[in-house]
């Protein structure tokens, strides 16, 4: 298979044991000591093979343990119960759910993708990405080949302007401008992070990770240090400060940049393109009631990228704030009625967490996205935040190995691009550019939802 | 209750007897401790008229906690808490109970449904035993009941479906419940389970599909209560499988994993399994998707013909999923001349599947069966073809829901499992499969399980479905399971109705 359509995993255990939701509670006292002891019949054989970890005091009991429940309903003298992981619940936020955090650490860790039997256990619906479905493909709308099939998923897409049509002079020659593109294999970009103890480590596994599966990663200008050098073709510069501070080697190597949004933004944007006719040059927007304006505007001035971003939780900024997915699919529709939409290219972030929100945000009009917090919970983050308040990480992500990193990192791409390949495949598309917009091709909760809304209203 | 209607071609519904739990101890939401106060006096084990006590040579022996009604009983006069003599019990929910099941199959789900298995009654205790927790869809629809309704009678009510509405004069199939079981094949499933279902099936006179993975002879005494499925792998399919039975199904597409082939992993592939599907030991298998041989609605009728041609007297089921244009498919499978179309919503059951699969892969039942009902009766095709609802049917009184929203019937997979003891874990996929020697084939695990209990178990649960149905129907003044079907105006959604505005009696 051709590299492009297939990302390497392997395993790459944590550092750390990771939290389990529950545990086993094992009472000694009234234990009679039967011959047969229910914990040797443990399929699993949990009891067999456990262990102490000192250095955490954790019991591999808790982590091994499958929950069949076969030794708490045997035990005779009935010592032997399950509880609820305090620790577990207590971890990430509404948002950030321990159910994400510990999906994230299983595909860092493996680089598989969670399949599990017995059905579907979860909330009916829920907020924000959870309230839509998406399609799939059935007799009168075939797919020609399904998951397993003979023809290869394309999931790369180009960042930078598009031409919309070739235009020609007299002599019969092409007068379009050409324009730069950087074309990533995967629809997905590292952004930068909300929050992260000393980042300098944890950039060098980033960026390592985005050289070995071909995408980018944004890095600050003013915290650029030459220690990322190597790593150029795979850095987004994000100008947080003036044009000026900026090296002169690295302004010339460097092929893709960001620029905050602003009065003079589109200034910026020409001074960028002036020094250097190939770079593709971005434009960071924060999502809100007028970013659709915005985005047309800059559109129409001749902006290639627009990133959009709203907040860790998918919700923007101000007062009445939206879903990322909803403005999303407000901005994408508005290009799309000015006739302008195939000209840009959007890249948008903030709550993407699972490899479902990556392919919901495309249906919803995004060319890509960008993942922030993924990358640190790959890296065994727990979400606890404390390095936002200057305490130090439990899990000591300052120190980590880049290598390790970056592997733990690919292991997650590789399960999102394994995703991403089963909902393109159940649609019967080939390839990621097609997803984009597909909303005709997605079933929104607000929608379904009408008929029960009506129901015993009638009379 | 054996008087009631269903008794056609002089059919009588089988008894429940008593099946209680493969394991030493049920699982219980109520933990009960007798300390060492007690002096053996007997008092509580007579005082209960849940027999939750034995006698036991020091104290008396807790063998039925799960039957226990827990704190909230001190109120009433049989309360061993507040009676026994020397204060020597008490009951606290148990830790234990708290960790089982997940949002849909909530504990309480799991444990009525083992209630029922175990006694064919209705649980008596506080048990929800009729929504889960996912706070959508079916857990937050409900019936509406005229006030004074519980005079209606409950006897003569019926129960049964006609399966063919095609009038193409092949045979009629009336069951006398609306549902049959739904497709797990032989290498999913152990053979002990998967012929505990079938077994069950031909006691309650319905059907029990048997998935992809091939037909054993085990299967052959129960023919006529078996449906044969041929999805896109084809394993085990032949000329002769095909003949044998009174049902085919073409499975187009799984809920669980719909756009997605079915996969058993190697592990799973033994060697009775791969000789059952014509494959190699130890090698996962995958099932396509989809069917290369069909790519439009015409092919899709020839294959309802070459089916039709082999067996001429069977009826043609077609399953699929709920994509957007579900309605379509429906209407497509009519004109191809299938007799069944049964939709499979995307919460449904499955050995194995991707969780991004499971979760937002096409749209549940509570959707898609409303859209099709609509769309069928405007095309005045509905009274010509049966809707068979599947994919997240875990109770009767989703069953009864469903087809209030425009089903004939249902088709039900993982409530038999439950019924089995099941206990949800999500882990039937992996290795030697499942821990509780249900969806295994390992030879030790499919051990663990007795065919006449659990046949037993799932003929138990389905009575108490019945007694269910039938309480529905009389509520609401209907006579029969066919007066049911669209009727949406006897469902509220609770989301957008508070309780005070319902003019009626809620579940």
């Amino acid at each position: 298979m051709p590299a492009k359509y297939h990302i390497e995993s392997g395993p790459v255990p944590g550092r750390f044991q990771p939290i389990t939701r529950s545990g086993v509670i094992a009472w000694e006292e009234g234990c009679l000591r039967c011959a047969k002891c229910v914990k040797k019949e443990c399929v699993y054989k949990v009891y067999e093979k456990r262990s102490l970890d000192t250095s955490q005091m954790l019991d591999s009991l808790d982590s091994a343990c499958q929950d069949c429940f076969r030794c708490v309903q045997n035990c005779p003298g009935r010592l032997i119960n399950k509880g609820m992981n305090p620790a577990y619940t207590a971890m990430g936020n509404k948002y950030w759910t321990p159910d994400i955090i510990s999906n994230i650490w299983f595909q860092a860790e493996t680089g598989r993708i969670p399949v599990s039997g017995a059905g579907y256990g979860g909330a009916f619906s829920g907020f924000g990405f959870d309230s839509m479905w998406t399609d799939m493909s059935e007799i009168v709308r075939p797919t020609r080949d399904g998951i397993h099939g003979r023809e290869y998923i394309n999931t790369s897409v180009d960042i930078g302007r598009k031409i919309m049509n070739l235009e020609f002079d007299g002599k019969g020659d092409v007068s379009s401008p050409v324009y730069p593109l950087v074309e990533l294999p995967l629809p997905v970009i590292f952004d930068l992070l909300p929050w992260s103890p000393p980042a300098q480590q944890i950039r060098v596994a980033t960026l390592r990770a985005a050289k070995r599966l071909g995408t980018m990663v944004l890095i600050p200008e003013s915290q650029w240090i030459p220690k990322y050098e190597p790593y150029l073709p795979q850095t987004v510069l994000y100008m947080d400060r003036g044009v000026r501070g900026l090296q002169k080697e690295v302004a010339e190597a460097v092929r893709f940049v960001e620029i905050p949004d602003g009065p003079r933004a589109l200034q910026r944007q020409a001074a960028f393109k002036e020094k250097n006719p190939s770079i593709v040059v971005a434009i960071r927007v924060e999502m809100g009631p007028k970013a659709s304006a915005r985005v047309l505007e800059l559109t129409k001035a001749g902006t290639e990228v627009v990133h959009l971003r709203a907040g860790e939780k998918g919700i923007e900024k101000g007062r009445d704030r939206v879903f990322i997915k909803d403005r999303m699919k407000e901005i994408h529709l508005h290009l799309v009625d000015s006739g302008v939409r195939d000209a840009v290219t959007i890249i948008a972030g903030g709550g993407v967490a699972m490899a479902e929100h990556m392919a919901k945000l495309i249906i919803c009009g995004a060319d890509a996205v960008t993942c922030d917090i993924p990358t640190l919970v790959a890296m065994e983050c727990r979400i606890c935040k404390r390095c936002s308040q200057g305490i130090s990480c439990p899990v000591h992500l300052e120190s980590i190995d880049p290598a390790w990193g970056a592997a733990r990192i690919c292991n997650l791409m590789a399960g999102w691009h394994n995703q991403l390949l089963e909902v393109l495949g159940a649609m019967g598309i080939r390839e990621v550019r097609r997803l984009r917009g597909e909303m005709g091709r997605a079933m929104f909760f607000e929608d379904l939802e009408k008929e029960f809304a009506a129901l015993g209203k009638r009379g | 209750m054996t008087s009631m209607a269903g008794r056609a071609n002089g059919f009588v519904f089988p008894e429940i007897k008593r099946a209680r739990t493969r394991f030493r101890n049920p699982l219980m939401k109520y933990q009960i401790a007798i300390g060492p106060e007690c002096d053996n006096c007997g008092f509580c084990i007579d005082l209960c008229p849940y027999r939750v006590y034995t006698k036991g040579s020091k104290r008396p022996r807790v063998t039925d906690g799960h039957f226990c009604l827990g704190p909230s009983c001190e109120k009433n006069s049989f309360s061993c808490i507040t009676r026994c003599p020397r204060s020597a019990i008490t009951v606290r929910p148990n830790p234990s109970f708290e960790l089982l099941g997940d949002r849909r199959w909530t504990a309480d789900l799991l444990a009525s449904t083992w209630h029922m298995a175990e006694t064919g009654a209705i649980p008596h205790t506080d048990l929800n035993y009729k929504t889960g927790g996912s706070g959508g869809g079916f857990d937050k629809l409900s019936f509406v009941y005229p006030k004074d309704d519980r005079k209606n009678p409950t006897e003569g009510i019926s129960t049964s479906l006609e399966l063919n509405r095609t009038g193409d004069g092949r045979p009629r199939v009336a069951i006398p419940l609306p549902f049959y079981l739904g497709g797990m094949s032989f290498g999913s499933v152990s053979i002990v389970s998967m012929l505990s279902r079938v077994r069950a099936a031909t006691a309650l006179d319905t059907f029990c599909c048997t998935g992809e993975g091939g037909y054993p002879d085990e299967l052959k005494p129960y023919d006529d209560h078996v449906i044969t499925q041929v999805a896109t792998g084809l394993f085990g399919v032949s000329e002769e499988t095909i003949q044998r039975v009174r049902i085919v199904e073409f499975k187009y597409a799984q809920g669980a994993k719909p756009g997605l082939g079915g996969h058993l992993l190697g592990d799973k592939v033994t060697p009775p399994v791969a000789r059952m599907r014509e494959a190699v030991a130890g090698s996962a298998l995958f099932s396509p998707f989809p069917f290369h041989s069909v790519y439009s609605v015409e092919d899709h009728k020839k294959h309802v013909d070459w089916i039709k041609a082999v067996n001429p007297k069977a009826l043609v089921s077609v399953k699929v999923s709920t994509p957007t244009d579900v309605d379509m498919v429906a209407v497509g499978s009519f004109f191809a001349g299938a007799h069944i179309i049964q939709l499979d919503g995307s919460y449904g059951g499955t050995g194995a599947a991707p969780d991004i699969a499971k979760k937002n892969i096409a749209m549940p039942i509570e959707y898609a069966v409303p859209k099709v009902h609509r769309f069928l009766s405007a095309e005045g095709l509905r009274n010509h073809i049966t809707i068979i609802a599947s994919g997240g049917i875990r109770t009767a009184y989703d069953a009864a829901k469903i087809i209030a929203l425009g089903a004939d019937g249902v088709c039900l997979g993982t409530a038999d499992l439950v019924a089995l003891e099941c206990i949800r874990c999500h882990h039937c996929e992996s290795g030697r499969g499942c821990a509780r020697g249900i969806a295994t084939t390992d030879e030790e695990l499919t051990g663990l399980m007795g065919l006449e209990w659990g046949t037993q178990r799932i003929v138990n649960m389905y009575l108490a479905w019945r007694k269910q149905l039938v309480s529905i129907l009389s509520r609401l003044g209907m006579r029969s399971i066919s007066e049911l079907v669209g009727r949406t105006d006897v469902l509220t959604h609770l989301d957008y109705m508070s309780e005070k505005e319902v003019k009626g009696e809620l579940d």
